[in-house]
C-alpha cells in the first residue's frame, strides 16, 4: 500500500490546486507546466530510458498544431482534426525515427536537430498555409463529451486529466518488459543484441511512442494557446524541453516534471522583468551539464539518503567506539 | 538565361561560404566526435565582428582576418574552459556548446540590437564584371575564389603537413594516435581554433551577401549539419562536395520554390541516410 501514497498525493494535489490557486494567471501557469511536463516526459522516453538525445522534439508540437488548424480550417470537427493531427504527427515521428536511427550517439542528435529545423523552416516559409512568421489561429477550444473547457479552471482540469493518463501510461511503459528492454539497449546494446533482442526495433518503437506522447502534448498546446507560430517550434523550444528533462533528472520518472515546473516558472518570472531569457537558458544549460549532470531528483535523492544514513550512523559509531578503545 | 547564370553563381558563392562554415564543423566532429552546436553562433559572431570593424574604418580584408582571429580565440576559450573539463562526456560537451550558442545569440542581440547590420563589400568589388552583356557580381566571384583557396590550403594542411597527419590519425583511430604519442588533446584545441576561425572569417566574408541579423546562427547551423550528414563527418572532401550540393539546392530552392527551400534539403538527406549512412565520403560513423 505504501507505494500508492505518492500517486495518490499527486492526484490530490492536481485536484485541489484550483481551489488554492484561484487567480487565473497562476492557474494558467499550472496548465502550461502540465503541458510542458508532458512534453518533457515524452522526450524522456528517448532520453532517460533509451539514452538517445533528441533536439527536434518541438517538431511534434508544430506538426500537431498546424495539422489541427488546417483540418479544422477545411471544415471538419475538432475530434476529426485531433485524430488526424495525432496520426500525422506520430507517423512523421516514425519516419524521423527511421532516419535518426541510421546514426548512433551524437549523430542521432544532429539528425533530429536538422529534422526539427526543417519543420521549422517549412512553418516559417510556407506562408499560404502556415501564415509564416505571423502564425495562425485555432478557432476555439473544443468541448470534449459536451463539457466546455473554454474557461481557465475547466481547461486546467482537462489538461490535468490528460496529463495523469499520460503519466500513468508512461509509468506503465517504463515498468513493462519493453521498458526493461529499452533500458537494456541504453546500457548494453551489444549484449541485448546477443540475447536476441532487435535493438533497432526497440529504439524505433520508443521513438514512435515518444512522438505520440509529444503529439498529445502538442494538442494540449494548441488548445491552450489557440495559436501556433514558428517561434513555438524553434530550436530554443526543443532545447528548453531537453533542459527540463536533464535538469530534473532524466533517469527518473518525476525528474522531467520537476524540470518543467522549474523552467516554466523561471521563464515566466524572468520574462516579466528582463528580456534576457535566452542568456539565462544557455547559462542554466552550462551549469546543469557541468555541475549536476544527473539532475535535481537523483541529486536530492542521493543527498537524502546520505542524510538518512548520517542519522543512523551515530548508533553504529557508539557501538564501534568502545571496540576501538578495547 | 541571365536568371540561371546568376543563380548558379549565387549558389557556388553560397556553397563557398558553407564550406568555410562546415569544413571546421566537420573536422571538429571528426576529431572530437561532437557536433559543435555553437558553430552557427560563431558564424554570426564573425559577421557582427566584421561589421563593427568595417564601421570603425577598417579595411574589409583586415576585418575578415580580425573577425576570424577574434572568433578563433573565443572558440579556444570555450574549448579550454568548458569542453576540456567534460573530456570523455561527449553528450555533456554538445549540450554545453548548445548553451553557449544561446548565450552568444542573446548577447549579440543585446549589443547589435535586433535590426540587421549590413557589412559593405569593398568598394573596388562592388561594380559588376560585364562579359558579353552579362553582369557578374564581382564580390561573389571573389568569395568563391577565396573559398577555393581556403579549400586548397586546408587540403595541403591536412595531407602534406605533420599537423595534418596527426589530425587525420586522431580522426581515424584516436586511441592508437594517443598510443603512439600524438598529443591528441592539444589537437582538440588546434582544430577548435581552426574551425572557429574559418566560421568567423566566413561570417564577415558572407556579410555583404547575407547581412548580420539575429537568427543568422540558426539559419546557418542546420545547413552545416546537413552538409556534414551528406558529405560525411571528418572528411574535407565530403564538406567540400556537400557544401556545393547544399549551396545549389538551397539557393535554387529559395529562388524557385521559396515556400519549400528548407524542405528541398530534406530529400537528399533522406536518400543519403537511407542508402549511405556514413555520408558520401565519411571517415567517421555518425
Amino acid at each position: 500500500m505504501k507505494r500508492m501514497v505518492p500517486p495518490a498525493l499527486g492526484i490530490a494535489l492536481l485536484l485541489v490546486l484550483p481551489l488554492i490557486v484561484t487567480n487565473d494567471f497562476y492557474l494558467n501557469l499550472a496548465s502550461q507546466i502540465l503541458i510542458y511536463g508532458l512534453l518533457a516526459l515524452s522526450l524522456n522516453i528517448l532520453l532517460g530510458y533509451g539514452g538517445m538525445v533528441s533536439l527536434g522534439h518541438a517538431a511534434y508540437l508544430g506538426i500537431v498544431s498546424y495539422t489541427c488548424v488546417i483540418v479544422v480550417g477545411a471544415g471538419y470537427g475538432h475530434a476529426v482534426a485531433a485524430a488526424v493531427a495525432i496520426v500525422v504527427s506520430t507517423a512523421s515521428g516514425a519516419v524521423f525515427g527511421v532516419l535518426a536511427l541510421r546514426a548512433s550517439g551524437l549523430g542521432f542528435l544532429m539528425i533530429t536537430l536538422a529534422l526539427g529545423q526543417i519543420i521549422w523552416g517549412v512553418a516559417y516559409r510556407w506562408n499560404d498555409v502556415t501564415g509564416g512568421d505571423n502564425g495562425i489561429r485555432y478557432p476555439a477550444r473544443p468541448s470534449p463529451f459536451g463539457l466546455s473547457i473554454a474557461d481557465t479552471p475547466s481547461f486546467y482540469y482537462f489538461t490535468a486529466a490528460v496529463f495523469a493518463v499520460a503519466l500513468f501510461c508512461i509509468w506503465r511503459l517504463t515498468r513493462s518488459p519493453f521498458g526493461a528492454a529499452l533500458r537494456g539497449t541504453r546500457d548494453q546494446p551489444r549484449r541485448m543484441r546477443m540475447l536476441g533482442h532487435d535493438v533497432w526495433m526497440i529504439r524505433w518503437l520508443a521513438f514512435v511512442m515518444s512522438a505520440f506522447w509529444g503529439s498529445v502534448a502538442g494538442l494540449l498546446y494548441i488548445y491552450y494557446n489557440l495559436f501556433i507560430s514558428p517561434h513555438a517550434i524553434s530550436l530554443q523550444q526543443s532545447a528548453e524541453v531537453l533542459l527540463m528533462a536533464i535538469l530534473g533528472g532524466a533517469s527518473t520518472l518525476t525528474g522531467p516534471i520537476i524540470g518543467a515546473v522549474i523552467i516554466t516558472l523561471i521563464k515566466n518570472v524572468v520574462s516579466t522583468y528582463v528580456d534576457r531569457w535566452n542568456s539565462l537558458l544557455g547559462a542554466i544549460f552550462v551549469v546543469v551539464v557541468m555541475f549536476m549532470p544527473l539532475g535535481l531528483v537523483p541529486g536530492f535523492r542521493h543527498l537524502w539518503e546520505r542524510l538518512a544514513a548520517r542519522g543512523r550512523r551515530p548508533a553504529l559509531g557508539a557501538d564501534a567506539a568502545p571496540e576501538a578503545g578495547a | 538565361m541571365q536568371f540561371w547564370i546568376i543563380q548558379t553563381l549565387n549558389s557556388v558563392a553560397f556553397g563557398g561560404l558553407l564550406f568555410l562554415l562546415s569544413s571546421g564543423f566537420s573536422l571538429i566532429f571528426g576529431l572530437m566526435r561532437i557536433p559543435n552546436l555553437a558553430h552557427g553562433a560563431f558564424f554570426m559572431l564573425g559577421a557582427y565582428f566584421g561589421a563593427t570593424l568595417v564601421e570603425q574604418g577598417s579595411n574589409f580584408w583586415l576585418a575578415v582576418l580580425g573577425a576570424g582571429l577574434g572568433v578563433g580565440l573565443f572558440g579556444v576559450a570555450i574549448e579550454r574552459v568548458f569542453l576540456r573539463r567534460l573530456a570523455g562526456n561527449e553528450q555533456g560537451q554538445v549540450l554545453v556548446t548548445l548553451g553557449i550558442a544561446f548565450i552568444v545569440a542573446d548577447v549579440c542581440l543585446l549589443v547589435w540590437t535586433g535590426d540587421p547590420v549590413t557589412v559593405p563589400a569593398p568598394a573596388a568589388l562592388r561594380p559588376p564584371i560585364l562579359v558579353h552583356g552579362f553582369a557578374f557580381p564581382t564580390f561573389r566571384l571573389v568569395v568563391l575564389a577565396i573559398a577555393l583557396v581556403a579549400a586548397l590550403a586546408l587540403y595541403l594542411l591536412m595531407e602534406r603537413t605533420r599537423l595534418g597527419a596527426m589530425i587525420r590519425a586522431g580522426v581515424d583511430d584516436m586511441e592508437m594516435a594517443r598510443g603512439v604519442g600524438i598529443p591528441v588533446s592539444l589537437l582538440f584545441t588546434v582544430v577548435f581554433l581552426l574551425g572557429a576561425m574559418l566560421a568567423g572569417a566566413g561570417g564577415t566574408l558572407g556579410g555583404p551577401i547575407l547581412n548580420a541579423y539575429p537568427g543568422l546562427d540558426n539559419d546557418m547551423l542546420p545547413l552545416a549539419l546537413i552538409v556534414v550528414i551528406l558529405g560525411g563527418a571528418g572528411s574535407l572532401l565530403g564538406a567540400f562536395v556537400g557544401s556545393f550540393i547544399v549551396g545549389f539546392l538551397y539557393n535554387f530552392g529559395i529562388a524557385l520554390f521559396p515556400d519549400f527551400a528548407y524542405f528541398i534539403l530534406f530529400l537528399p538527406m533522406l536518400l543519403v541516410l537511407v542508402f549511405m549512412p556514413q555520408g558520401l565520403f565519411g571517415r567517421v560513423q555518425l
